[in-house]
């Protein structure tokens, strides 16, 4: 199997705050790797180390095939592009529209038509559902559309790897359902690699080809969704109930 | 953070935008809307505190003049000392107040709601289209401002003097150009360029470097204000040791 992203011995803390202290991980092309841990373990600090926002203390980082730490930012930007990141707060650029938005990943594509970028960002909204919004500014939209439209706009690039934070945290059970799906749906369709970070275990359940558990700065559990929730573990299994 | 710790980061800072400045790909549409943002939006304030700049100081000379029967250099006087000194430097605190907190914050939020590092991690540079563009921006609408503003000022100046006496609009401004030469023009033309240099980096500056969450939009949007006045001083007091050098 082709490993498009490969994390290995990486340490990182801040201060005194040992975040992550030893963390190894593979991800394959076209897998949905789901990570659980609880809040603060550091989930979303591995997932910033993995596209260079947060530089490790120690430990190497590989983007297909190639190690971070040594690239120049051009170089660098050429792979970010490839991998699309959902943040926890959503991050919408706020003095831009949606519509703004969505175009704000797509403009250094060479010069495309008025209609194929109006297509593609139409197609990004309808895949999240809100295509009506798409002249609001993010300041007019709830927490969950907010979410939403985050979402479609890191799909909108079709990356190769997809790094999901919380996709479905602030979500109706239903729009959940079908976030999820939406994240199936793109490993389908693309063979994207995916990273889903979530405390949604019915998100988990249904994307995830194999899910690792986070504690204390460590990968403590391997394996798929099933063998997971049957852990022998106790502290492991109470994450499934 | 440390004194000598910070400087390094804003030398380190200027320099890159040095750099970035010549790089493509130029942020043309993005330097356009802050240039409108920036400059039009800050006219209003710019030509109220002009015209009240220029009446109030042609009647706070006129008893000065009069007690020396000096009263016709009253427009010769006014305009060089606004042209020269109080215009831009008056109009560049003003700039430093509105813009400068108006950047230092909004890119200090920016930096909490994680928009910068969004931009980083799609593969843009965030500094060439947030700070290079809003830099140069208030680099080239400070001189602008200014000029619009030292014009309304001797307009305020020419209703002063007509409210006791008469001057007509012709000769009022003839006596102002008679008594400015190019060395009281040129040099306080070319020093609010780097006003607005300032300004305006120190603002990205303090707002691009923010931490401390919400917190820290306050307070960059406080200090970007406090140090964009203050470097406006140092920058004028070095104009003047030069320009005294050269004229
Ligand atoms: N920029 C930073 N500076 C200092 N400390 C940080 C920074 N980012 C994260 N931390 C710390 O790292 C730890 C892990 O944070 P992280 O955001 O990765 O948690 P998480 O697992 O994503 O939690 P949650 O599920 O609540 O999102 C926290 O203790 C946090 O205080
Ligand atoms: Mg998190």
């Amino acid at each position: 199997m082709e490993t498009v992203a490969e994390i290995t011995h990486l340490r990182k803390s801040f201060g005194t705050n040992h975040v992550l202290n030893d963390i190894n991980l593979k991800i394959n092309k076209g897998e949905n790797l789901v990570v659980l841990g609880k809040s603060g373990s550091g989930k979303s600090v591995l997932i910033k180390c993995l596209v260079g926002l947060i530089e490790p203390d120690e430990g190497e980082i590989f983007l297909f095939g190639e190690n971070i730490a040594g690239l120049k930012t051009g170089k660098l930007n050429i792979l970010r592009k490839k991998v699309g990141f959902l943040f926890q707060s959503a991050a919408l650029y706020d003095s831009m529209s949606v519509r703004e938005n969505l175009e704000f990943p797509l403009r250094d594509l060479k010069a495309k038509p008025r209609e194929e970028t109006d297509a593609l960002v139409i197609e990004a909204l309808q895949n999240v559902g809100l295509e009506s919004a798409i002249d609001k500014m993010p300041s007019e939209l709830s927490g969950g559309m907010r979410k939403r439209v985050g979402l479609a706009r890191t799909l909108i690039l079709k990356p190769e790897i997809i790094l999901y934070d919380e996709p479905t945290t602030g979500l109706d059970p239903i729009t959940s359902r079908e976030i999820s799906q939406l994240i199936l749906n793109m490993q389908k369709k693309y063979n994207t690699a995916s990273i889903i970070i979530t405390h949604d275990i019915e998100c988990a359940r249904i994307t995830a080809n194999r899910v690792i558990i986070i504690k204390e700065g460590i990968v403590l559990a391997e394996g798929t969704f099933k063998e997971i929730s049957e852990s022998k573990d106790e502290w492991i299994r109470s994450f499934f109930n | 953070m440390g004194f000598f710790e910070e400087v390094t980061l804003l030398t380190k800072f200027t320099f890159r935008f040095f750099r970035e400045l010549f790089k493509p790909r130029y942020e043309f549409n993005e330097f356009v809307r802050q240039s409108y943002l920036i400059g039009y939006k800050s006219f209003p304030l710019v030509a109220i505190t002009g015209l009240i700049l220029g009446l109030v100081m042609t009647i706070q000379s006129r008893p000065t003049l009069a007690e020396f029967g000096a009263v016709s250099w009253l427009p010769a006087m006014v305009s060089v000392s606004i042209v020269r000194e109080l215009g831009p430097t008056i109009f560049a605190l003003i700039f430093a107040g509105k813009v400068g907190s108006g950047i230092g914050a909004e890119l200090a939020s920016m930096k909490v709601t994680e928009q910068i590092d969004a931009m980083e991690v799609s593969g843009m540079n965030p500094y060439k289209y947030i700070v290079v563009t809003r830099v140069l921006a208030t680099t080239l609408m400070l001189p602008l401002l200014v000029i619009l503003g030292d014009a309304i000022s001797l307009y305020g100046a020419y209703i002063a003097v007509n409210l006791k006496g008469s001057v007509s609009f012709h000769l009022f401004f003839l006596q102002v150009f008679k008594s400015l030469d190019f060395s009281d023009v040129f040099p306080a033309f070319i020093k609010t360029f780097f006003f607005g240099f300032a300004i305006g980096l120190i603002s990205c500056f303090k707002g691009y470097n923010s931490t401390n969450g919400t917190e820290g939009v306050g307070v960059a949007a406080n200090t970007s204000v406090v140090l964009g006045s203050l470097s406006v001083f140092i920058i004028d007091m070095i104009a003047v040791q030069i320009t005294s050098m050269l004229y």
